[in-house]
């Protein structure tokens, strides 16, 4: 019964999601709003590269960065959604605290409205890799990528930004009107650290410790491995990972995955907890 | 226009401030989070440029593009996007039944705004040009405070014109904002040389004040740089700001203006949830 309420509770938070997310604009305007917004995030890249190289894009190290770079949108995205139905229904919608007390699965609320986030996000990464393969010569081989590899890294990655954010969300409880601040700042620790648009290699030694530390330096690199095999094995240099085989990689992604489920379900608990004793569960600063 | 009104104005300047400066304090903890969290963004930046082997100037454009970036989302994030906020926690019936100009309580939220995203901006400058080792060069800082004190003008000028359309839009307010970050972080050449979008995309995106203030600074901070990555002459950005400035500080007024009028006419100038 427990299992059936959690379905429920998660498909009605993500229809609500559906609705706070599309129904405020007609269909073509909120197709050009979902295109346009990932496309400009890449092409700023594009046009660093662009400055710098006169023009060149077909190189390997192109194609690495602008695969990282779109699959990092989840990451910036996910968080950020996840984070936002705190400081949303809180401090603009003031639900929270019906949605609180209602008899659910608070988890599964989160979850149903990230749930929209992401499958909203999987639009823009799909356009923004088309429009890198026809326009901008990104390295992808349809025929070659490693399905197997690229599907499971995928579902473990989103899996783990969920959890990821989950903490983020507890930290939101306490925090007045700084949900900005926090995802942009945590999408950007993991933005320089995680080897997304460059190798952690080129990071000075400390930094690259906490790197193996992150799930998400992990899963950029098994998408990578997945999606442009042919890039990650003519990459000149070292990726920081190299000399993991793809089952380690995956293995390594699994359990630091479940290592931030842990973290984050217990400091989302004692957010909570704090939360509660300060009355912060309907608060709104409004300033 | 009596003195009595000008005080009662300035006043209602200082009260709109006064609540966001004063909140900055109550809670510092936006000083890790606004401050510190996002320069990592930034780093990321640095270090694409880094692998590139780019020039070291590079990396001060992408510091200074970083500081400007806080003051851009302020004007989405509490500038634009809070009257209608406002409306929705019943605040704005407030601010239209005081016997002040509503252009006070715009320009209170600007220098609110103003003063903690000033702090913010300057923080990410100082530890970007420490831990990356940056040098700028302070050959013109007259010039230098001319063109930054004119984009901030032309820059909250269109934040408080956007306050009063965004009124209009209702519940898109939110994806509007969200819908300007990354284009216009891309139009404005907020991590690379606006140059490079090419003469006239440059030219276009010149309307946003930023584009032109941030070229300026780049330039007066790296003289050596300007005929390659320069767009347009410093003074002639310049004076291209300060027309912006009376431009969207005009139309504030008038975008003001046709917000209450058409409320007052459909009656759905306080009216929430739509």
């Amino acid at each position: 019964m427990a299992v059936r309420g959690d379905i429920r509770t998660f498909k009605n938070a993500a229809w609500l999601g559906w609705q706070m997310e599309a129904n405020w604009t007609d269909p073509f305007l909120f197709a050009t709003y979902s295109i346009v917004k990932p496309i400009a995030g890449t092409l700023i890249l594009v046009f660093m590269y662009l400055v710098i190289t006169d023009g060149k894009t077909d190189t390997l190290f192109f194609s690495y960065m602008y695969v990282g770079n779109a699959f990092y949108m989840y990451v910036a995205d996910v968080l950020f959604g996840v984070t936002w139905v705190i400081h949303d229904d809180r401090e603009h919608y003031m639900t929270l605290k019906q949605v609180y007390i209602a008899p659910i699965s608070f988890y599964m609320y989160i979850f149903g409205r990230a749930a929209i986030k992401i499958a909203i996000t999987s639009i823009g990464v799909l356009l923004t890799l088309i429009f890198g393969v026809l326009v901008l010569g990104v390295d992808i081989n349809f025929g070659a990528i490693d399905w197997p590899i690229f599907v499971l890294a995928l579902i473990l990655g989103l899996a783990c930004i969920c959890i990821m954010g989950l903490a983020l969300g507890g930290i939101s409880f306490l925090t007045a009107k700084h949900g900005q601040g926090i995802n942009e700042g945590v999408a950007g620790i993991f933005f320089v650290l995680a080897g997304v648009i460059f190798p952690i290699t080129i990071l000075p030694g400390w930094a690259q410790s906490i790197s193996r530390l992150l799930p998400i330096t992990y899963w950029m690199e098994a998408v990578r491995r997945g999606l442009e095999p042919a890039v990650i094995a003519g990459l000149p240099g070292s990726t920081g990972l190299q000399d993991f085989s793809n089952l380690q990689l995956m293995l390594a992604l699994l359990f630091s995955t479940v290592a931030f489920l842990f973290i984050s379900h217990s400091i989302f608990k004692y957010a909570d907890k704090v939360a509660r004793r300060k009355g912060k569960i309907d608060w709104t600063s409004a300033y | 226009m009596s003195e009595s009104w000008i005080i009662q104005n300035l006043r209602a300047v200082r009260g709109r401030a006064y609540p966001r400066i004063l909140g900055a304090q109550r809670e510092p903890s936006w000083i890790f989070f606004d401050v510190v969290l996002p320069l990592l963004g930034v780093a990321a930046y640095v270090y694409v440029y880094k692998f590139m082997n780019a020039p070291s100037e590079f990396v001060g454009f992408v510091i200074l593009g970083g500081a400007m970036a806080a003051f851009w989302l302020n004007i989405l994030w509490s500038m634009a996007s809070q009257l209608y906020w406002e409306k929705e926690t019943g605040n704005l019936s407030l601010y239209l039944i005081a016997p002040v100009s509503r252009l006070s309580i715009l320009a209170g939220m600007a220098v609110g705004g103003l003063f903690f995203t000033t702090l913010r901006a300057s923080s990410t400058l100082i530890i970007g040009i420490v831990v990356f080792n940056v040098t700028l060069s302070l050959s013109s800082p007259i010039m230098l405070i001319a063109v930054f004190t004119v984009t901030m003008i032309a820059l909250y000028g269109m934040g408080m014109m956007f306050a009063s359309l965004y009124l209009l839009f209702g519940r898109e307010a939110y994806h509007l904002s969200s819908l300007m970050t990354e284009p216009i972080y891309l139009a404005s050449g907020l991590y690379f040389p606006v140059k490079a979008l090419g003469y006239w995309a440059a030219a276009g995106a010149s309307i946003i004040p930023i584009t032109l203030g941030l070229d300026g600074l780049r330039q007066l901070f790296y003289p050596s740089t300007s005929a390659e990555y320069g767009f347009l002459p410093v003074e002639l950005e310049l004076v291209i700001l300060a027309g912006l400035s009376v431009l969207f500080l005009f139309l504030s007024k008038l975008s003001l203006d046709y917000m209450e009028k058409l409320g007052k006419t459909t009656g759905r100038l306080t009216l929430r949830w739509q």
